[in-house]
């Protein structure tokens, strides 16, 4: 089990490598550099130009610089924002929590939805409830983030009045210090009347966009397991026994049907933190995601880089967790089988 | 009345061809601590005719039959509910894949105690301790260990082992085994086979055994059925099956033991079981019958008396020779 751990660990070090070039040069690629989208039309003389990069350290020589960022990140140095002078990691912890109670309330409305719809359509194939399940996962899937978004805001916050339009607080009625920077926390430990009910309120549109696709993926994933997994003789073997449908396929099947699930639900915390960029910037939400927009209209290389490198440390670490976690489930690969 | 009385029981599937009749007119009675066995091709509907008695065939097999009891119950009548109170408790099967057919994802022990859990009003240490009895039972040894096993860490004889432990776990009054030992190693095929005879004759079970194997039939069974193309073609006696076979087919699958064969090329019957596309008309034997005539062709046979081993057919053997009989056709 440890044997396995350090040899998965092992292979991330490469894909980090990998990561910290693609990152440094793609950010380069877009064309502009910090202090001309700072001055904009307003022009700067060549000289200004000139200190401004010097000071910034962009006019020396790009592997120079290369070489300066990797050696910072393996200080564990994230260099500081050109924009707001302040350390990108300190950035990125602050804005994080918001972004990671999107992430999982999307994921737990993905999950918590996803699953029984694949197993019902699975149970029920060929009903007139699996092709609407299956029709409404492909067309989830489908959809722009984008388009669906604006579809929700419309109907749910402009034309039902639900729902708020945007943020993750009513700032008017409600002002309290972040503690833990998870708003549903800290608004139950802020003791205020109706403060949880608004975060959750806020929090309910943005998980819904965020969680449609992995909701569409593991709907789908969770039926064509279930229905290769209901086949199987041991699910006839269970049923031989006289048990409920309800625990052959609640336990035996399902539990055999999760494992492939599990693995996709891992895999879609990258489209979670993906798709948070673009759910943050239509809700205006106070995450990472929108940083990142932020980030890259003001071509703000040591944020851009940082957070993109904190962003897929952090998916490689949960497709880690989700190896082990599978390890946990499957017992032919406890024992080595 | 015997402890499982089927009459005329048939299934059909709906397949995207058209509905296809796996199992057609199959009669069986077995009483209570008799072995009868089940003989029969691959697709001869052997095990799907067994499946439907369990009711574990999929919604698209209809199954019909006169009559279709089990301990004096009408199994078709009974309820889902119903019946998932008699199938693994009174009723239980044993199948062909012993490696799939345990579920891997749980202990060897979860799985045996879970079919007492669901039948038997045991506390968790009766159960444990049956377990564990069981396991003795079925010749596995250091029982208390292996129940925290889990199956892909046994061989193909242990998984059969601990079905045979499953099946026996609730003390049923009829194990229905299907092909117990075909997914098994020779040596181990005979481990098995005695493993479930002496089980049968010290706890006086009834024992249904679908194989295809005759040599297994001639050693075990006291009755034998023999399948072919869904429909049952003869039933009989075991020794008075194997000294005198009544239905063409029969004759012709006991022809075909390597044992009996004569000089150096094995016999073998020409042709194939029909499918869907290819039904004859008369007896679905007839294409591939020796004896066949234009009635056996065009006209589906009639069922023989007992002195004919219930044969299916126009002209059933007496000694090997085809008895013309008057047919009111």
């Amino acid at each position: 089990m440890l044997k396995l751990f350090l040899r998965r660990v092992a292979l991330t070090l490469p894909t980090f490598v990998a990561l910290m070039f693609v990152t440094f040069v793609a950010v380069r690629l877009v064309p502009g550099d910090p202090i001309e989208v700072r001055t904009g039309e307003r022009g700067i003389s060549p000289e200004r130009l000139a200190q401004f990069r010097h000071e910034l350290g962009l006019d020396r020589p790009i592997w120079q610089q290369f070489l300066d960022y990797a050696n910072g990140l393996l200080h564990g140095d994230f260099g500081v924002s050109i924009v707001t002078k302040t350390p990108v990691l300190n950035e990125f912890l602050i804005l994080f929590p918001a972004t990671l109670e999107l992430a999982f309330c999307a994921l737990v409305f993905a999950i918590v939805l996803g699953i029984p719809a694949g197993v019902l359509a699975a149970v029920k194939r060929g009903s007139i409830f699996d092709h609407t399940v299956m029709t409404a996962a492909l067309a989830g899937y489908s959809m722009p983030i984008f388009w669906w978004g604006l579809l929700l805001i419309m109907f749910m916050s402009e034309y039902l009045g639900l729902t708020p339009v945007s943020g993750r607080m009513d700032l008017i009625n409600y002002y309290f210090e972040p503690v833990t920077g998870f708003m549903l926390i800290d608004s139950l430990l802020s003791d205020q009347e109706g403060a949880f009910g608004a975060a959750v309120a806020h929090l309910i549109l943005p998980s819904i966009v965020l969680g449609t696709i992995p909701l569409a993926v593991i709907a789908r994933m969770t039926r064509s397991s279930m229905l290769e997994v209901l086949g199987e003789d041991y699910v006839r073997t269970a049923r031989a026994k006289g048990l409920s449908p309800l625990r052959v396929v609640g336990l035996h099947a399902l539990r055999n049907a999760l494992i492939p699930v599990v693995t996709v639900i891992g895999l879609q915390t990258g489209t979670l933190l993906a798709g948070a960029v673009l759910t943050e910037t239509i809700f205006a939400w106070p995450g990472v995601g929108k940083w990142l927009i932020e980030s890259i209209s003001r071509r703000d290389y040591p944020a851009l880089q940082g957070g993109i490198m904190l962003i897929s440390g952090i998916v490689i670490l949960v497709n880690l967790i989700v190896d082990l976690l599978y390890v946990a489930i499957n017992p032919r690969i406890r024992h080595g089988g | 009345m015997p402890l499982l009385s089927i009459r005329n029981l048939s299934v059909t599937f709906a397949t995207s061809r058209g509905p296809f009749r796996a199992v057609d007119g199959v009669d069986l009675d077995v009483e209570a601590g008799e072995l009868v066995a089940i003989v029969g091709e691959s697709g001869s509907g052997k095990s799907v005719a067994m499946l439907a008695v369990m009711g574990l065939l999929p919604w698209t097999a209809t199954v019909t039959a006169d009559r279709l009891t089990f301990d004096g119950r009408d199994m078709l009548a009974l309820s889902a509910r119903g019946r998932r109170k008699i199938i693994g408790r009174d009723l239980a099967m044993i199948f062909q894949e012993p490696m799939s057919s345990l579920n891997p994802c749980f202990t060897v022990g979860f799985q045996i105690r879970e079919a007492m859990k669901a039948h038997l009003d045991l506390s968790r240490a009766e159960r444990q301790a049956r377990a564990v009895e069981l396991l003795e039972l079925v010749g596995i040894p250091e029982p208390e260990r292996r129940l925290s096993a889990f199956p892909h860490q046994l061989s193909g004889g242990m998984s059969q082992r601990v079905m045979i432990a499953m099946a026996l776990a609730c003390k049923p009054k009829l194990i229905i085994a299907d092909e117990p030992t075909t997914a098994l190693d020779v040596t181990i095929q005979a481990q098995i086979l005695d493993l479930l005879l002496r089980l049968q004759k010290d706890s006086g079970v009834g024992l249904v055994l679908i194989t295809h194997d005759m040599g297994v039939v001639a050693e075990t069974a006291q009755r034998v059925c023999v399948h072919y193309a869904g429909q049952q073609v003869e039933m009989q006696e075991t020794r008075g099956l194997f000294r005198d076979p009544h239905h063409p087919y029969t004759a012709a699958l006991l022809a075909a033991l390597p044992e009996r064969a004569q000089g150096r090329m094995l016999p073998s019957i020409p042709g194939v079981v029909p499918g869907l596309a290819d039904r004859p008309k008369g007896c679905l034997f007839s294409p591939r019958c020796r004896f066949a005539t234009d009635t056996c062709r065009n006209v589906p046979p009639p069922r023989a008396g007992a002195e004919f081993g219930f044969a299916l057919c126009h002209t059933p053997l007496l000694a090997g020779v085809p008895q013309r009989r008057e047919i009111a056709a």
